[in-house]
């Protein structure tokens, strides 16, 4: 039997399709539908609550949205003292450009080390490159180690979450894949028996193989460090037993100063996961003798960040501190999940940032695939005005698709043209009041509704009616009763 | 006091009652309204779909209309946000120095109709008499970019007979999103779909908002699942009185 979801959703942006055409298999698939809203209706109520006991959450949102707008302006120079400081502590800061650049590097580092077997603490930077399938084609096994990314791998799923990637399969689902993959016939879907399972499985990894991968949460130029928080242990467990670790990280993940954590992990552990604190905060810088990995490399990943960084009004993208609250505030999300999306990261946050890792040259429909309801901004704890980096992406699109001549007679960007021609005049705008109030008398049926519209109009009722026109415009009403009650008419009535 | 109603695009064409509400529900409150022949559309719609020029345009063209204007007051929650969210902005890219000091002295000017009410003229008790269960939907623009706050429950709370039953997920989405709902029409008739079953659970007789473009996408879910519940705006609701009930209720 198969769980599989979404059929075979693509998270590569460039191959993805369309979010319109993407959400069509999520929203007929109600069983997905139900493990999504349930589980961020779950994380929403705990975030909610324990923002609401920090009397001063909207000043620790002002200073941590101020502490990553800093570090933003000064990158270059943060991110050349974290490299100065890591390096002394014998660390190894290698610098990507883009994808293949880093997959390439982290690959050259697995063949120094001889290494055929892989462990991974959960990083979604590595989903972002596809890291793990390029590893596979090398010939490295890798071996996720985060519970969730362990339910994705042994049952060929996509992440649908940057914080909870298998937020869209339920415990049941989750029974059958370990029951399958692991040979455990009899497993039960209670939660002690799955996690128990994991952790068996996981143990043999965690003591056979000396080669580990990592994200970073943070890194700090002030100490060279990095620090990655999580709730299971089995971070902690690839940042002790390896002989090896190597760190991949986005260059837009450094903080200046150590001192900044205080506010950092204190917004992110309750916006993320709806904790006071996370269970555990593991903070490493370069190698120490006798303790944890004795080999540690850093990779610093552009990938388009760079790009985001020299454009004033969408910067502040950058300023994302991957906490999720954003899609768990999402009413577009909690209706389509993550795979949608066609990235690695969905909802409000992905909306924006792929198309700019993008460069704009994919993933043009997703700054559309948003309502502008402003819950995302509202929570997010970096202050990123996601509503506004979406308005200013979907006039770059426009601007885009506006110099394809085929797009000339789309009946959107038809009906905007005209609109706007109307708009500007009040006279043609009352003259295109009352051919429509004609026009649509023939859509009108006896109860005063339009059930059905062509083209544009039919999307919306597919679902929803539509009032008639009324017979009268107000500024008509208005008109009527201003010569009923004028002087003239006044004096004609004496 | 004297005000000039900026009626939108949108309740000129499709809800008239809405404004006649509104010019009601004004002069019984002393207020001597005025109206521009020339009005048509803040640009809202244009500039959420990324015609940004359009919107500049059409931003221009109200500014110029109103610049000396007293007092605008606009019964249309998500276009007041418009204005004040982002034409400072259209202005900022695309405009001159003398539209960007136009507006700023203009904007302060600008009003929703119950921070009008509320903030404006001071009133909370508009004498109105509205008989009827009432579930009150706080619309995305109302609540997250012009912090309408409890105004809204003030006004009702005054109104006679009025009965307030509180909406369940209060600040979730209706999913109407201007061309959102046709470009996006799958997930935003899902996100109708699951904000229509919150204001059906009220058991209320109307649902009403600060915003006609949310009351349309419901109530044509409403009409089109015979959901025996009407959408209502706001300022029908305070202009309806014992001597001349709201059109809604006839």
């Amino acid at each position: 039997m198969s769980h599989a979801v979404a059929s075979h959703p693509i998270l590569d942006p460039t191959l993805a399709p369309p979010f319109p055409q993407a959400v069509l298999p999520v929203l007929r698939n109600p069983q997905l539908r139900k493990n999504v809203s349930h589980a961020i209706d779950v994380i929403q109520a705990k975030r909610a609550k324990l923002v609401a006991e920090k009397k001063d959450w909207q000043e620790l949102r002002s200073a941590a949205s101020a502490i990553r707008a800093h570090a933003l302006e000064n990158l270059g120079a943060y991110l050349e003292e974290f490299e100065t400081r890591c390096t002394a502590a014998g660390g190894t800061v290698h610098w990507a450009a883009d994808a293949a650049d880093a997959r390439r590097i982290i690959l050259g580092l697995l063949r120094e080390e001889n290494a055929s077997d892989v462990i991974k603490i959960k990083t979604m930077t590595s989903a972002e490159i596809q890291l793990n399938p390029f590893l596979e084609a090398a010939g490295v096994n890798v071996f996720e180690t985060d519970l969730a990314e362990i339910i994705l791998q042994l049952g060929d799923e996509e992440p649908s979450h940057i914080v909870v990637p298998a937020l869209h399969i339920n415990r049941s689902q989750v029974r059958e894949i370990f029951a399958r993959r692991m040979g455990l016939k009899d497993l039960s879907d209670d939660p002690h028996a799955l996690t128990a399972a994991a952790r068996t499985y996981l143990r043999q990894k965690f003591l056979k193989i000396p080669t580990a991968i990592s994200g970073a949460n943070f890194l700090i130029a002030e100490t060279g460090g990095v620090a990655v928080v999580e709730s299971e242990g089995n971070g902690r467990m690839c940042l002790t037993l390896p002989k090896t670790m190597i760190t991949l990280a986005g260059i837009e993940k450094v903080l200046p100063r150590f001192q900044d954590l205080e506010v950092m992990l204190q917004v992110l552990a309750r916006s993320a996961t709806g904790e006071r604190m996370n269970p555990y905060n593991s903070l490493w810088t370069g190698v120490t003798p006798g303790d944890g990995p004795q080999r540690f490399h850093v990779v610093l990943l552009d990938n388009g960040r760079s790009s985001i960084l020299g454009k004033p009004k969408q910067r502040q993208t950058l300023k994302c501190i991957r906490c999720a609250a954003c899609m768990n505030a999402c009413p577009v999300y909690r209706q389509t999940g993550g795979h949608a999306y066609g990235s690695v990261y969905p909802g409000p946050i992905g909306a924006i940032l792929t198309p700019q890792l993008m460069q704009m040259h994919h993933a043009q429909s997703l700054p559309f695939a948003s309502s502008l309801c402003g819950a995302c901004y509202e929570v997010c704890p970096v202050k990123i005005n996601i509503p506004e980096v979406l308005l200013e992406l979907r006039s770059q699109v426009v601007n885009q698709e506006r110099k394809d001549f085929a797009r000339f007679f789309d009946p959107m960007y038809l009906g905007l043209r005209v609109a706007n021609l109307l708009f500007g005049s009040s006279r043609l705008f009352h003259a295109s009041q009352r051919m429509g109030r004609i026009g649509l008398r023939f859509f009108t049926r006896k109860d005063g509704w339009i059930h059905s519209l062509p083209s544009v109009g039919g999307k919306w009722t597919q679902t929803r009616d539509l009032r008639g026109l009324p017979s009268q415009t107000f500024h008509e009403w208005w008109a009527a009763r201003a010569a009923q009650t004028s002087p003239l008419s006044i004096k004609e009535a004496k | 006091m004297r005000a000039s109603l900026f009626i939108t695009c949108y309740n000129d064409t499709l809800f008239p009652e809405t404004g006649r509400a509104v010019v009601s529900l004004l002069e019984r409150l002393g207020v001597q309204l005025d109206f521009h022949p020339k009005q048509t559309c803040c640009g809202q719609m244009h500039a959420n779909t990324g015609f940004r020029g359009e919107a500049f345009s059409q931003a221009k063209r109200l500014l110029r209309l109103y610049q000396d204007t007293e007092t605008v007051v606009i019964p249309s929650s998500s276009c007041v946000a418009m204005m004040r969210d982002q034409y400072p902005g259209l202005f900022e890219e695309l405009g001159s120095e003398s539209l960007r000091s136009d507006f700023a002295a203009l904007l302060p000017r600008i009003f929703e109709l119950s921070e009008f009410i509320v903030d404006r003229l001071g009133i909370e008790d508009v004498g109105a008499y509205f008989p009827h269960k009432v579930t009150y939907h706080a619309s995305c623009h109302g609540l997250r970019a012009l912090h309408l706050g409890d105004r809204p429950y003030r006004l009702l709370a005054k109104v006679r007979g009025l009965e307030l039953v509180p909406l369940p997920n209060v600040d979730r989405c209706c999913g109407f999103g201007g061309t959102f709902s046709v470009k996006n029409a799958e997930v935003s008739s899902a996100m109708l779909a699951v904000k229509l079953q919150d204001v059906v659970s009220t058991g209320a007789e109307f649902c009403t908002a600060l915003d006609n473009s949310c009351l349309m996408h419901l109530g044509g879910a409403m009409h089109r699942q015979y959901a025996g519940m009407k959408t209502i705006h706001m300022a029908e609701i305070l202009a309806a009185t014992e001597g001349s009930p709201a059109e809604a209720t006839h």
